[in-house]
C-alpha cells in the first residue's frame, strides 16, 4: 500500500485539477462513502451535442480519493455523457496504477461513481461491483 | 500472581499476536476499542462447549443439556459479580447497542410523554444517540445534549438546569473517540435530584475501567463481551430489579414465558423475561472465561497499565507535534482511559492507516461512530490508537516509527 503514494498521487492530493465549482453546471451529483465519510462532488458543463466542455469536483477525503476525483475529471473532459456511462473502474485503476487494497477500492471508484451518476441524472451503483 | 506479570507475558496468551502479518511483521494491535483480542482460554472455551456439551439450555433434561444450562448461568453470575450486581438484574444481549435499544423500547416507550426531555452528551457513539432520537420522534419527547469542550471534557455547569424536565439522562462511561472518563458519581447525583432514570453506554467502561453498579448508583448500564476479551455477539443489560420488573417484554417468544395460551401469556420472571428464542449459549460462557481471566489481571491493575501506556504514548509522540501530529482529547491519564485520537499533517487519517498497516499496526480511522462530535471538533476524520491489556511500551515505539514512516512517503 505504500507503494501507492507515489508522487503524482500526492500531487493530485495537495493540488487537485479542475477543484471549485462552475457558476451554472449543467449537470451534478455528490456522494459520500459512508465507511469513511469520504465526500465528492462532480459538477459539468455540458453543451447541445451532450459532450462536457467542463468539469469541476469538489470534497474532502483521503489522498486515493481526492487524487483519483482529480485525475477522473481530467479523464472525463471532451467525453459524452453517455461515455462516462459507461466507464468502468478499469479507468480509475489505470489513472491511479497499481497498490490498491481491496478496502480503499470504494475510496478510488468514489469519484467515478459521482460522475457517473451526473451523467446518467440518477445515483449510479459502486463500479466496483459492477 | 498474574497482576504482576509483564504486559509481554499477558501478551502470550493471546495467540493471534504470535502470527505474522502477510508481509512478516509482527501484529502490533492497537484498536481495542473496536474490538479486543482473545485470550487462549476464552477460545477453548468455545471450542469446548461445541465440542463436549453443545445443547439447548433451560429446557434438556440430559446430561449435557443440563451442563449447558449450569455454564451459562454460572457465565451470567460471574458477569454479575464482576460488576456488583444481581444474578438476576444481568440480561444477555447481543451488544451494548441492543441493550440500549432495548431499553428505548421497553421502558422508554412506557415511560416517556410527550413534552419530556431525554438528557444525553455531544461525546456520544452513535448507538447512545440514534435510539434516543427514534424514541424522541415516537414519543414527542425532546432531546438535549450536555456540551463538551474542544478537549471532549464534558462542560457540567448547567448540568442541573438541563436535567429540569429530563426523564432519563443516558451517557457514555468512556468515550470511544477520545477516551474521557466521565464523572459519573457527580452526573448520577445530579439526575437523582432531578428525578431522573440513569443509563451509562459502558461499552468503553467495562472493560477497562473496575465498575461497581451498586456503588455507582446507575439504573441501566449496557456493555458488550466482545471488547472485554470475550467473543462477539454477547452482551450485557444491567438494570435495577424494580426497574426491570415493572418494564414490559422487548421480544417476545421462547424462554421469556411462564405460561402461554392461545390468548395470553405470563411472562418469566427476570432475567428471562428479557431473554426471547435461545440464547447466545457459547458465546456467554466464553465472556463468563473473559471475566475470569480480567479478574485474575485486576481491573485495577487493568486501569493502572492502560493509565501508564497513555502517559508513555503522550511522551513518546510529543517531538512529532513539531511535524504536524495533533493529539485530541484530554491528554491526561488521569481522567482518560486508553484512548488517543490523532491527525498528523495533511495526511488523512485513512491513509495513514493503511501506511500503519504495512507495518503490521492496526489503529482505526474515520470518525469512529461519532459523526455529530467530529462534526463539532471540525475533524473530517481522526486515526486513533487503543490499548488494552495485552499491550506495551513496545507498541507505541511501533506506532510513533510509524507515523514517521507515514512522513516519510507523504513527504511531510
Amino acid at each position: 500500500m505504500d507503494d501507492f503514494y507515489r508522487d503524482f498521487i500526492l500531487d493530485h492530493y495537495r493540488n487537485p485539477r479542475n477543484f471549485g465549482h462552475l457558476t451554472d453546471p449543467d449537470a451534478s451529483a455528490e456522494d459520500l462513502n459512508p465507511l469513511c465519510g469520504d465526500q465528492i462532488r462532480m459538477e459539468f458543463d455540458v453543451d447541445a451535442g451532450g459532450v462536457v466542455r467542463d468539469v469541476r469536483f469538489s470534497g474532502k477525503g483521503c489522498a486515493i480519493s481526492q487524487a483519483s476525483a482529480s485525475m477522473l475529471t481530467e479523464t472525463i473532459k471532451g467525453m459524452r455523457l453517455e461515455e462516462i456511462a459507461k466507464l468502468s473502474k478499469d479507468v480509475v485503476l489505470e489513472n491511479v496504477g497499481i497498490g490498491i487494497s481491496p478496502t480503499r477500492l470504494k475510496c478510488a471508484t468514489l469519484g467515478l461513481r459521482v460522475a457517473k451518476s451526473a451523467a446518467i441524472g440518477e445515483i449510479a451503483g459502486w463500479p466496483d461491483e459492477e | 500472581m498474574i497482576a504482576l506479570r509483564s504486559a509481554q507475558a499477558i501478551a502470550a496468551d493471546f495467540p493471534i499476536l504470535h502470527k505474522p502479518t502477510s508481509r512478516g511483521k509482527r501484529l502490533v494491535y492497537l484498536d481495542s476499542a473496536a474490538t479486543s483480542q482473545k485470550p487462549q482460554a476464552v477460545i477453548d472455551t468455545l471450542v469446548a462447549y461445541y465440542s463436549e456439551y453443545n445443547a439447548n439450555i433451560h429446557r434438556g433434561v440430559y446430561e449435557i443439556a443440563e451442563r449447558a444450562t449450569a455454564a451459562f448461568e454460572e457465565a451470567r453470575a460471574k458477569v454479575a459479580r464482576f460488576i456488583n450486581a444481581d444474578s438476576r438484574e444481568v440480561i444477555w444481549t447481543r451488544n451494548a447497542t441492543e441493550a440500549i435499544n432495548l431499553i428505548g423500547y421497553s421502558w422508554g416507550l412506557q415511560n416517556i410523554k410527550p413534552g419530556d426531555a431525554i438528557l444525553t452528551t455531544q461525546l456520544e457513539h452513535h448507538s447512545n444517540l440514534v435510539p434516543w432520537q427514534l424514541l424522541a420522534e415516537k414519543t414527542g419527547a425532546t432531546l438535549r445534549f450536555i456540551p463538551a469542550d474542544d478537549r471532549g471534557v464534558l462542560q457540567l455547569d448547567n448540568l442541573d438546569a438541563l436535567l429540569r424536565g429530563a426523564k432519563l439522562l443516558a451517557f457514555t462511561h468512556v468515550s470511544n473517540t477520545l477516551g474521557t472518563i466521565n464523572p459519573l458519581e457527580r452526573m448520577v447525583a445530579a439526575a437523582r435530584a432531578a428525578g431522573a432514570t440513569v443509563l451509562i453506554d459502558g461499552a468503553q467502561g467495562v472493560p477497562h475501567l473496575p465498575v461497581d453498579v451498586k456503588a455507582l448508583d446507575v439504573d441501566f448500564y449496557a456493555f458488550s463481551g466482545h471488547k472485554m476479551l470475550g467473543p462477539t455477539g454477547i452482551g450485557v443489560l444491567y438494570g435495577k430489579r424494580a426497574l426491570l420488573e415493572a418494564m414490559p417484554p422487548f421480544l417476545a417468544g421462547g424462554d421469556m414465558i411462564r405460561k402461554v395460551e392461545y390468548e395470553r401469556t405470563t411472562f418469566n420472571e427476570l432475567p428471562w423475561k428479557f431473554e426471547a428464542g435461545t440464547s447466545n449459549v457459547a458465546d456467554a460462557i466464553a465472556l463468563g472465561t473473559a471475566v475470569d481471566y480480567l479478574s485474575e489481571l485486576g481491573m485495577d491493575w487493568v486501569r493502572a497499565h492502560e493509565r501508564e501506556l497513555l502517559g508513555y504514548a503522550l511522551e513518546r509522540l510529543a517531538p512529532l507535534e513539531a511535524r504536524g501530529l495533533a493529539l485530541y482529547g484530554p491528554r491526561d491519564p488521569a481522567i482518560c482511559s486508553g484512548v488517543l485520537s490523532f491527525n498528523f499533517a495533511d495526511v488523512h487519517a485513512h491513509d495513514l492507516a493503511s501506511i500503519l498497516d504495512t507495518e503490521g499496526i492496526c489503529i482505526r480511522a474515520g470518525h469512529h461512530c461519532t459523526m455529530p462530535l467530529m462534526e463539532k471538533m471540525g475533524w473530517p476524520a481522526t486515526a486513533r490508537a487503543s490499548f488494552y491489556v495485552y499491550n506495551s511500551k513496545a507498541d507505541i515505539d511501533a506506532l510513533a516509527e510509524g507515523i514517521e514512516k507515514a512522513a516519510h512517503v507523504f513527504k511531510v
